[in-house]
């Protein structure tokens, strides 16, 4: 007590690759792929969050929630643009904020262009 | 492995550290060994390049004004950082027969696996007459020459022969080279572009580019960034194409798909600043196929010619209403010649139709086959290099390919050069997870991958280039070169100015 909360926490889920969730407790203003990054998630960022390179790429789950975030401005949609994958609710993860508005929020980690097929490593291991 | 073990302790049980050849640092070369070491931590990594330094494409193709592009650099460095022991780089070292240069077959046997990553460096020519007169210029020397790529620090390019220029082919490269020469300098100088080419640039009597294609607006290949970053230029204007933008669309915006749509919008917007009265100006010009550079005297540029194209079906007899597959229509819409002729004076003009992969000197001597046709090293797809030789025997064996044990590609020279850096990042990491997950699958690889003695790696190679007298650059050595490209940059006032000279670069290193 006594200490005053200058910053309140919201919940983030990430869905990764495989499947699986990881969800977070963040600080107001964190943007996504700052916290992908600082919990080892499969995020590249290749231009380092300067929306130019569309690795960071995100699909929020809930087209609601999609809703209530700032819109994404020409320069996010111009390199959404070259997503692989784009949907209805993608966004670019280096240019989402968290804000109280989306305590909650979950994204999905797109897939790269091809999934690896579990078969395709099987058949080669009954050579042995 | 015991034919009665379950399959899965083959994925679990331990193997010997892979050796791995990495050719090209650009990229693919670098986000390849990035991941291949998350898969394989212990792997051992030597990437050969052929120049004295590092990162290929994001450090002589990117433009000087994308920095944040070439971020991605950071990738390898942190690769070089962190795996001192595991990771080693030969460059000044191109793979040949030459003098000079390391032949494949040289260093193969001390490797498990093999990555091509090599790019693609012959630019793609239009086969017309004239192609060769002073005044055409191909985009690729010419962005070589504004990144300060040594292999055309020495071009010439006249700048002050007339005050248009034209370029042919409208991907991201000609809008880069369009950039460039309608760029304010003032902001150019404060970029890593080199001193003799601003210098260059600031004589420049260019005044009016025509960015000219063979089919339409929704077809050409720029990408809606390096659109908006030409109409949004401080003082340069933007003309419209003289057919009207109805003619060339046909398409209502509204059942565009999305990516085409918002590139429909932002060119009928054009640019805020008035090309009538702007001091420079550029233009997109579509459905004109280059027939000729014609010249008076014989020797300079005096005008391309160009023939008309037309759609060959109405572009909204295309659509089909799911967007994807509209999409894919739009894009792939094919023009037919129409007959007539047409024709822009200039006296500069820039051929800007694509990069061309070459097969490796001696990649048939180890087995590995090149797709002409295609520009490709054949492959999976997933990265594993294909060879009819590898396959089943008797006729079947023209129709059938295997794989090249060991053999893996990635980038431009396995997909073709087409894909910014993010899908040539997909593209290495998808080659990287297929080559880890064949070693733990005890797939065949190189050299009786399967025995349990390690591969000599680096240190056979180090003994090869010994022998041929190689004075290859190691990481530290780059880091030497980079250090003093930061420091000649500082002070100029910008981040780096690049030394041009692969002798002023070894000069460095060995005074
Ligand atoms: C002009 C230009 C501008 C671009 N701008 C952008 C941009 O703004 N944003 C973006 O996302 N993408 C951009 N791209 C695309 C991007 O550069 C490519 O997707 C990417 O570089 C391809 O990577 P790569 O590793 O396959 O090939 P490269 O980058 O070409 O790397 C190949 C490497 O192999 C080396 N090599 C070649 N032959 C040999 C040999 N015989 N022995 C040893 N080494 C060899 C080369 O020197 C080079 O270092 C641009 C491309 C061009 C051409
Ligand atoms: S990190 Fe490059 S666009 Fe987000």
């Amino acid at each position: 007590m006594g200490t005053l909360r200058l910053q309140s926490l919201e919940k983030i889920t990430f869905i990764d690759k495989e499947g699986d969730t990881h969800t977070f407790e963040v600080a107001d203003g964190d943007n996504l792929l700052d916290i992908a990054q600082a919990n080892d998630l499969e995020m590249e960022g290749a231009c380092g969050g300067s929306c130019a390179c569309s690795t960071c790429h995100v699909i929020v789950s809930d087209a609601d929630m999609y809703d209530k975030m700032p819109e994404p401005d020409d320069d996010e949609n111009d390199m959404l643009d070259l997503a692989f994958g784009l949907t209805e609710t993608s966004r670019l993860g280096c240019q989402i904020k968290m804000s109280k508005e989306m305590d909650g929020l979950e994204v999905k980690l797109p897939s790269m262009t091809r999934n690896l097929q579990a078969s395709d490593f099987a058949s080669k291991e009954k050579k042995g | 492995t015991s034919r009665n073990a379950p399959y899965s302790t083959a994925s679990v049980q331990v193997r010997r550290p892979i050796n791995v050849a990495i050719i090209g640092s650009g990229p693919a070369g670098f986000y390849s060994a990035y991941r291949l070491l998350k898969r394989l931590p212990d792997a051992r990594i030597t990437m050969f390049e052929q120049l004295p330094v590092p990162y290929g494409l994001a450090r002589y193709g990117v433009a000087p004004d994308h920095p944040e592009v070439k971020k991605c650099t950071e990738t390898l460095i942190t690769v070089a950082q962190e795996q001192p022991i595991n990771f080693n780089f030969v460059g000044n070292c191109p793979i040949g027969p030459g003098k000079g240069e390391l032949p494949l077959t040289a260093f193969t046997p001390y490797f498990d696996a093999m990555i091509f990553a090599y790019g693609a460096s012959k630019d793609k020519r239009l086969g017309i007459p004239g192609e060769d007169l002073k005044g055409v210029v191909s985009a690729r020397s010419f962005v070589g020459w504004y990144n300060g790529l040594p292999e055309y620090a020495d071009l010439s390019v006249d700048l002050t022969a007339g005050d248009t220029a034209v370029v042919i082919g409208q991907g991201n490269v000609a809008l880069d080279v369009t950039r460039i020469l309608l760029a304010p300098l003032d902001e150019l100088g404060k970029t890593d572009i080199n001193e003799e080419t601003i210098e260059a640039l600031s004589r420049s009597r260019v005044r009016d580019v025509k960015v000219i294609g063979r089919r339409g607006p929704l077809q050409a290949p720029y990408t809606i960034k390096e659109l908006r970053e030409l109409m949004n230029l401080p003082d340069v204007g933007f003309a419209p194409p003289p057919e009207g933008w109805e003619d060339l669309l046909q398409v209502p915006r509204k059942k565009l798909p999305r990516q085409l749509k918002r590139i429909a919008e932002l060119l009928e917007k054009g640019s805020k600043t008035n090309s009538d009265s702007s001091a420079k100006a550029w233009q997109l010009g579509y459905l004109r196929s280059p027939a000729a550079f014609l010249s008076q005297g014989g020797e300079h540029l005096d005008a391309v010619g160009f023939e008309k194209t037309e759609y060959e079906r109405s572009l909204a007899d295309l659509l089909t209403g799911d967007s994807q597959s509209d999409l894919n229509g739009l894009r792939a819409a094919k023009v037919q010649f129409t007959g007539q002729k047409s024709l822009v004076h200039a006296n500069l003009a820039f051929r800007s139709v694509g990069y061309q992969s070459e097969p490796l000197p001696g990649m048939s001597e180890i087995g590995v086959p090149f797709d002409t046709a295609r520009g490709v090293i054949p492959n999976d797809r997933w990265g594993r290099v294909l060879s009819p030789a590898e396959g089943v025997g008797g006729v079947a064996a023209a129709l059938t390919a295997g794989h090249v044990p060991g053999v893996y590609a990635a980038g431009w020279v396995k997909r073709g050069p087409t894909g910014v850096i993010a899908s040539t990042m997909d593209d290495a990491f998808l080659t990287a997870d297929v080559v880890a997950g064949d070693w733990e699958g005890h797939a065949r690889f190189m050299n009786h991958g399967d025995a349990q003695e390690m591969k000599e790696g680096y240190d056979g190679v180090r003994r090869e280039l010994e022998s041929r007298n190689i004075r290859s650059v190691s990481w530290s050595d780059w880091e030497k070169i980079d250090a003093e490209e930061r420091r000649r940059g500082k002070v100029r006032g910008k981040e780096r100015e690049k030394i041009r000279r692969v002798d002023e670069m070894l000069g460095l290193l060995d005074s």
